[in-house]
């Protein structure tokens, strides 16, 4: 189907999708048409995953009607996106390593050659070659997958789109591991799109990306539509404010925290990722502070390698001036370490046990008494917890599956604050919970650090590392490149340090 | 008790009812206790697969193991070797096979199906030369009052083996639901990667698995040799992996890992020993055995699977009624 003969024009009307625990989207509508680019923009946990799924029939909406073409669908399926011209860029990248460029280009539609359908290909890589060269890209057809950089195979991820001939192309945060230079390249790609009659929904954090391409802004808060802005309305103020729902500022309310004795002497540690990239850095009681950089800055590798998750290859780390034993969690908790980790459902919590089995985990041991769990003890920890944290749930006893996204990262704070840590670790603490939820840990972050608490905050979000952090140390490509403080804290800072 | 548990029981004692309504001799002393000295036999094994299977593991090489082991400690036994120092060296050397299958798959990171499936390969082999294929048995006449006191004799009416095997399940649920290595089990086995980033250390608690797996069938090995007093080892414990895994499952142990009681599997021993009773004394041919058994578990497996659905949309039905219907 060619976008320009035959463009898209497609609604979604009163679209509503509840989960347990929580309304994902509540009557949402929104409209795109060939030759549009429509930015879609939210805070995390706004619901526009949710919307794009829909979109992509993953995920059948309770309520509502999708209305494609003047015909009204219930819920799409995969196979009906597809022959609507729906294409995706997903935010998270899952190529097939085994495969090569082409392969993974052409996927579920090779071309096929002969009797007995042999794979032609040449006549594959003929085809991607053209994509390839449009979107600048640096790598060949033949090139193994394997050896990409995480923003080639992000341009893979978009070359895979283009090369169906796609009617509507949904970006999900494309450029959060590019360059500026290849993020302008993409924007080039996404105004050559619209040209050609090709619809565009183009989901990002990135605000001035919205500015330079957008014809519309659609803006979700908490699940449901908080407005639209014509190309004339779109600011990046405005659209602040919009999908914040209230003053930025107060959303971050910083104190400024006494920075204490140090507690934490990193001395050049090597991580697996990045073997050539020692990194020194220290941290002080009572102080956040951030650690900023594009996604596979190295980050998350320090964050692991402190925690004893992953191996180090060299380098030592004092806690309080006694030496941290490598390669153990067990030690790092016990010299006060604790890690809120990044991906909350697969690492920070046992989705299917219960809040109160999940708070108590870590401190079993100290719960029990040869060995047998003192379940008393567990119920009244997790009962505490939840008074500390408001931890909003039916039961302690229900699985943490049911909980919201903001109470389930208040359940792993909980399981690390029994510890009574004195270094804590939080990496993108606030990805995927609401403005309210994420307003909470803050706050909690913010009390903590007045207690002495030493904080790390891992965040990719810049207007949180901002308004957060006391220091920030800005990664590139597994070194620090700069340690930025209160008065040089400014976005184009550190995506300067960031890109360097 | 879970309310799976309860279910199961229901279906124990629905089916023991329609068995003893049709033939009364179910309930007779005789056939209670040749049920229960099974059971206990059974179910030794199937409590030590149990605690492989929470850790999302598996183990196959049970039945080969007791295969080996029995050969050895009857061979032993009859060759002069004091018997409580033979069934010391023969737990010794469950330990060690439970170590090398645990250390294989944690540090080797192999897939405990592959390993455990050589193993059942490899000890069945070991045993079949051992005794160069024929069988290991006692000399006529020899006796050993004591160990058969101990491993065969009754007390009451009560067969030891179903007393060893009460023993066995109670340790067996304080340890898995009661204390803080048990509930490292379960976390082990439903999610690996939170559970090293809760400070548990996953290999130990996964070796440990294997071990206490490979000690239990070791002890099963030497009840099942004296029951026996000869081991056949072309044929002793065959499919008996396969037997331990289907009551873990019936007793609501998930192949994933993370889930089950230790009630659920003595109720799915009980239960699969109930059907084998069923077999013989209603006169079904004894050819359908296996089909027979194999069917309740399956139905037993989907009415779990629909009646879990069944609660998880009335439990999202509730969350939507309490958020309130929008419009």
């Amino acid at each position: 189907m060619n976008a320009t003969t035959n463009p898209i024009d497609l609604r979604l009307e009163d679209v509503t999708k509840i989960y347990p625990g929580a309304i994902a989207l509540s009557e949402v509508s929104l409209s795109i048409r060939g030759g549009e680019v429509v930015g879609l923009i939210g805070e995390n946990g706004a619901g526009k995953s949710t919307l794009m799924n829909v979109l992509g029939g993953t995920i059948a909406p309770d309520a509502g009607a999708i209305v494609a073409d003047g015909q009204s669908h219930a819920a799409l399926t995969p196979a009906q996106a597809i022959e609507l011209g729906i294409a995706f860029v997903h935010q998270e990248l899952n190529p097939f390593t085994n495969l090569d460029v082409t392969g993974n280009v052409l996927l579920g539609r090779e071309i096929r050659t002969g009797l007995f359908g042999r794979i032609d290909r040449t006549a594959m890589e003929q085809r991607v070659q053209p994509i390839l060269t449009r979107l600048g890209a640096r790598f060949s057809p033949r090139d193994p997958v394997l050896g990409l950089s995480l923003a080639d195979q992000q341009l893979l991820e978009i070359a895979k789109a283009l090369a169906v001939d796609a009617r509507l192309v949904i970006l999900d945060e494309p450029t959060s591991s590019l360059t500026l230079s290849e993020t302008q390249r993409l924007l080039e790609v996404v105004t050559d799109l619209r040209r050609e009659g090709v619809a565009v929904l183009f989901i990002t954090h990135r605000l001035n990306e919205i500015e330079q391409v957008a014809d519309r802004v659609v803006v979700l808060r908490d699940g449901k539509n908080a407005g639209d802005l014509g190309r004339a309305e779109i600011g990046r103020d405005r659209m602040v404010q919009m999908m914040v729902g209230r003053d930025v500022k107060r959303l971050y309310q910083r104190k400024a925290h006494e920075a204490g004795a140090p507690v934490l002497q990193i001395t050049d540690l090597r991580t697996q990722t990045y073997p050539e990239s020692p990194v020194t850095l220290a941290l002080h009681g009572g102080e956040i502070l951030g650690l900023a950089g594009l996604v596979g800055a190295g980050r998350t590798e320090i964050a692991r390698a402190l925690f004893g998750i992953d191996p180090v290859l060299g380098g030592t780390v004092h806690v309080r001036d006694r030496l941290l034993p490598q390669n153990s969690v067990a030690a790092a908790i016990a010299a006060g370490i604790s890690l809120v980790p990044e991906d909350r459902k697969a690492q920070g919590l046992f989705l299917e046990f219960s809040i109160s089995d999940n708070i108590s985990m870590p401190s079993l041991a100290r719960m029990s008494s040869r060995g047998r769990i003192n379940r008393k003890a567990e119920l009244a920890l997790a009962e505490s917890s939840r008074n500390r944290l408001s931890i909003k749930a039916a039961s302690l006893r229900g699985p943490a599956a049911e909980l919201s996204g903001g109470n389930q990262q208040k359940v792993v704070l909980a399981k690390w604050l029994a510890m009574e840590p004195a270094i804590i670790i939080f990496d993108e603490p606030t990805r995927g919970i609401d403005v309210g939820a994420k307003a909470e840990v803050y706050g909690l972050m913010q009390a903590l650090a007045d207690r002495g608490v030493a904080i790390v905050m891992i965040s990719s979000d810049m207007e949180e590392v901002i308004g957060v952090s006391d220091r920030v140390a800005v990664m590139s490509k597994g070194r620090i490149t700069g340690i930025l403080n209160q008065e040089q804290l400014t976005e184009e800072a550190i995506l300067r340090l960031a890109v360097e | 008790m879970l309310r799976k548990d309860l279910g199961l029981a229901t279906l124990v004692v629905t089916v023991g009812f329609v068995v003893a309504l049709i033939n009364p001799r179910f309930l007779s002393p005789v056939n209670l206790a040749n049920t229960a000295n099974l059971i206990g036999l059974f179910g030794l094994f199937s409590i030590a697969e149990a605690f492989v299977i929470v850790t999302a593991g598996i183990e196959l090489s049970v039945g080969s193991v007791i295969a080996l082991l029995g050969v050895l400690f009857i061979d032993m036994i009859a060759n002069g070797v004091p018997w409580p120092v033979a069934a010391l060296i023969v737990l010794a050397l469950g330990a060690v096979i439970g170590l090398l299958h645990g250390w294989l798959i944690t540090r080797l990171r192999l897939q405990p199906f592959v390993v455990t499936l050589c193993g059942l390969l490899i000890y069945r082999g070991t045993a079949r030369f051992y005794t160069a294929d024929g069988t290991a048995g006692f000399k006529f006449g020899s006796s050993f009052p004591t160990l058969e006191w101990l491993v065969t004799g009754r007390t009451w009416g009560v067969p030891h083996s179903a007393v060893a095997f009460l023993f066995v399940a109670v340790l067996a649920w304080f340890v898995l639901h009661r204390t803080v290595f048990g509930r490292h089990l379960f976390a082990v086995g439903k999610n690996e990667e939170a559970a090293r980033y809760s400070g548990i250390n996953t290999r130990r608690v996964i070796v440990s698995a294997y071990v206490i797996c490979a000690v239990l069938t070791a002890v099963s090995a030497i009840f099942f040799a004296m029951y026996t007093r000869s081991v056949q080892p072309s044929s002793h414990g065959n499919f008996y992996e396969l037997y331990g895994i289907a009551a873990a499952v019936l007793g609501g142990f998930s192949l994933r890992g993370g889930e089950g009681s230790i009630v659920g599997v003595c109720l799915g021993v009980i239960l699969l020993q109930e059907l084998q009773n069923l077999v013989n004394l209603l006169g079904i041919p004894s050819s359908l055995n296996f089909a027979v058994m194999g069917s309740v578990i399956l139905f037993g497996v989907i009415a779990d699977t629909q009646f879990d659905r069944y609660r998880t949309a009335k439990r999202h039905a509730a969350t939507r009624a309490s958020l309130g219907k929008p419009r």
